[in-house]
């Protein structure tokens, strides 16, 4: 149960960690962006070695890079056999009903480039930026959706919220499960419909508790003053750099480069 | 500092189906005043209503008759809500419910965040709070690798920071072990000593009790008692009735003079019961 790490964070002082969250999240957002443009083997070479450059700079080892890998590797296999078979074209190969042909192969390795180049680059963007400050830029970066009466404030104190619960809760469910356990309880037999059942009576404690703990807390942000993000001021408040400037070039001649690759080819 | 005058807050009773059958009175009429600059203790047994009262002075809750002033402020006037909030400050008793920030430092800014103080200022009075409770070398560490105690002491840096006059403690060793039970009343007593903040702890740990400037005893939503210390715990039999017990130096002596060692005085702490025992030889 502690494996549970969503906005895995490793602590460095690289370049990349100290950037503003704001330049780290539009610059991932346009990388992935751009990456779905990208269709010759120029342009997806571009973007690896811009990834790798980036994975360099940021000091964090590749080996942590690759496991958020394992959690997709499943989706890159399928994508990889759909793509590889079922793509009509040239044929190179065949076995039985099933045929490889050649736009199939260049089909399924640019996919599975492109899911691996995704991947790792929020990966990059995780593992360089604290929750806080990842929660910090959404809510800059969403500040316009305010016009449409989107509570922008609101939506970033809940995920901060729920970033602060998480190991708690785990914690809690943990607790929970070996409570059950002590009366006979077991999660780990019979078929699929079988074990989900068998978490009911871990899930019905975990939610009272956690309203319990939603109505303690709400008291608590009441009782220190909290009324929304009206008049709220900052310790941190997030400021741009001269690095910042840097990077947004960087990004600007990574971006231009790629459109020229993506229009030439 | 605090006046509760004939202070009423009601309950709703429901049943299974949750239709209303009648109402319960959690504080009844409750009137009393406490000093600027006192540490007052506000002990009961479960149910007495001294949580509800506590909510009460943070206007948490809002009373059903009469009226609490902090400050002079009425807690019934809306426009003063978050002055009387950031007057009278409040610790709780789960130190996990209360920790909002997934940083120390970030948590206790929470609060100044909130009442909009300028962002060098925040620092400044992030960093006096956290010394001030002795967590300041845990201050970029995460809330949940702290200690319960620590973790409450935390929690009593992030009202610190708001600068209040008056600190409301519900109940906050409750859910500690002895370690950090001694933390936490440490800290207390230092704030009421060294900043002159009024404390008012709610407890039912009569051992904490004992160090305060003056006892509340809570009944069915009265003030049962109300004395110093030495006035409360020598009338262990009215205590009893209210069910609670006397600290354990003051049960033990008792029972040694009731088996015939002629203690000279009424001791209220382990310590004291030590000399008192030496003076005999």
């Amino acid at each position: 149960m502690h494996a549970i790490t969503i906005g895995q964070y490793y602590q460095a002082s690289s370049v990349l960690h100290r950037l503003d969250p704001r330049v780290k999240l539009m610059g991932t957002l346009a990388f992935i962006i751009i990456l779905f443009f990208a269709d010759s083997f120029y342009a997806y070479a571009l973007a690896a070695g811009f990834l790798f450059a980036m994975i360099g700079l940021s000091t964090v080892p590749v080996g942590m890079i690759l496991r958020g890998m394992r959690a997709v590797l499943m989706l890159l296999l399928i994508t990889v056999l759909f793509n590889l078979f079922l793509t009509p074209g040239e044929e190179v190969f065949r076995f039985s009903v099933l045929k490889i042909t050649k736009e199939g192969i260049d089909m399924a390795v640019m996919m599975a480039m492109r899911l691996f180049m995704l991947v790792a680059a929020s990966s990059v963007l995780t593992l360089t930026t604290t929750p806080q400050k990842l929660t910090d830029a959404i809510e800059h970066v969403m500040k316009p959706l305010k016009l449409f009466r989107v509570p922008v404030h609101a939506i970033a104190m809940m995920m901060s919220i729920a970033l602060r619960f998480i190991p708690i809760l785990a914690e809690e469910t943990d607790k929970i499960m070996k409570a059950q356990m002590a009366r006979g309880a077991s999660f780990d037999e019979g078929n699929i419909f079988r074990r989900a059942k068998s978490l009911i009576p871990v899930l019905v404690p975990l939610f009272v508790s956690s309203f319990r703990r939603a109505s303690d807390l709400a008291l608590a942000m009441e009782a220190r003053c909290y009324h929304g993000g009206e008049g709220r001021t900052r310790m941190k408040p997030l400021r741009y750099e001269m690095r910042d400037a840097a990077a947004c070039l960087v990004l600007l001649l990574f971006l231009g480069g790629m459109i020229a690759l993506i229009v030439l080819f | 500092m605090v006046t509760a005058k004939e202070l009423t807050f009601e309950y709703i009773r429901r049943d299974a189906d949750g239709n209303p059958k009648g109402t319960v009175r959690a504080v009844d009429a409750l009137s009393l005043h406490v000093k600027k600059g006192q540490f007052i203790a506000i002990v009961g047994h479960n149910g007495s209503g001294k949580s509800t009262f506590a909510r009460l002075l943070n206007v948490l809750l809002a009373p059903a008759e009469g009226t609490v002033f902090i400050d002079g402020m009425d807690t019934r006037d809306e426009s003063k809500l978050l002055d009387i909030r950031m007057t009278c400050g409040m610790v709780f008793q789960n130190p996990d419910n209360q920790i909002i920030g997934q940083v120390v430092e970030e948590d206790v800014a929470f609060g100044p965040e909130n009442m909009g103080v300028p962002t060098e200022e925040i620092r400044a009075r992030v960093d006096d709070a956290l010394r001030t409770v002795g967590m300041y070398e845990k201050r970029e560490a995460s809330p949940n690798k702290l200690s319960g105690g620590q973790k409450q002491r935390v929690s009593i840096a992030g009202v610190i920071a708001m600068h209040p006059k008056c600190i409301v403690l519900d109940e906050p060793t409750a859910m500690l072990d002895p370690k950090g039970r001694e933390e936490v009343l440490k800290a207390a007593h230092m704030l009421n000593r060294k900043e002159q903040i009024t404390i008012i702890l709610i407890t039912h740990h009569m051992e904490e009790t004992v160090d305060a400037d003056r006892i509340f005893v809570m009944d069915k939503g009265r003030i049962a008692m109300d004395g110093t210390p030495e006035e409360i715990f020598s009338r262990p039999g009215q205590l009893k009735e209210l069910h609670l017990s006397l600290p354990q130096a003051t049960e033990l002596g008792e029972a040694l003079k009731e088996r015939g060692v002629a203690l000279d005085t009424r001791v209220l702490k382990p310590a004291q019961l030590v000399e008192a025992l030496c003076r005999l030889r």
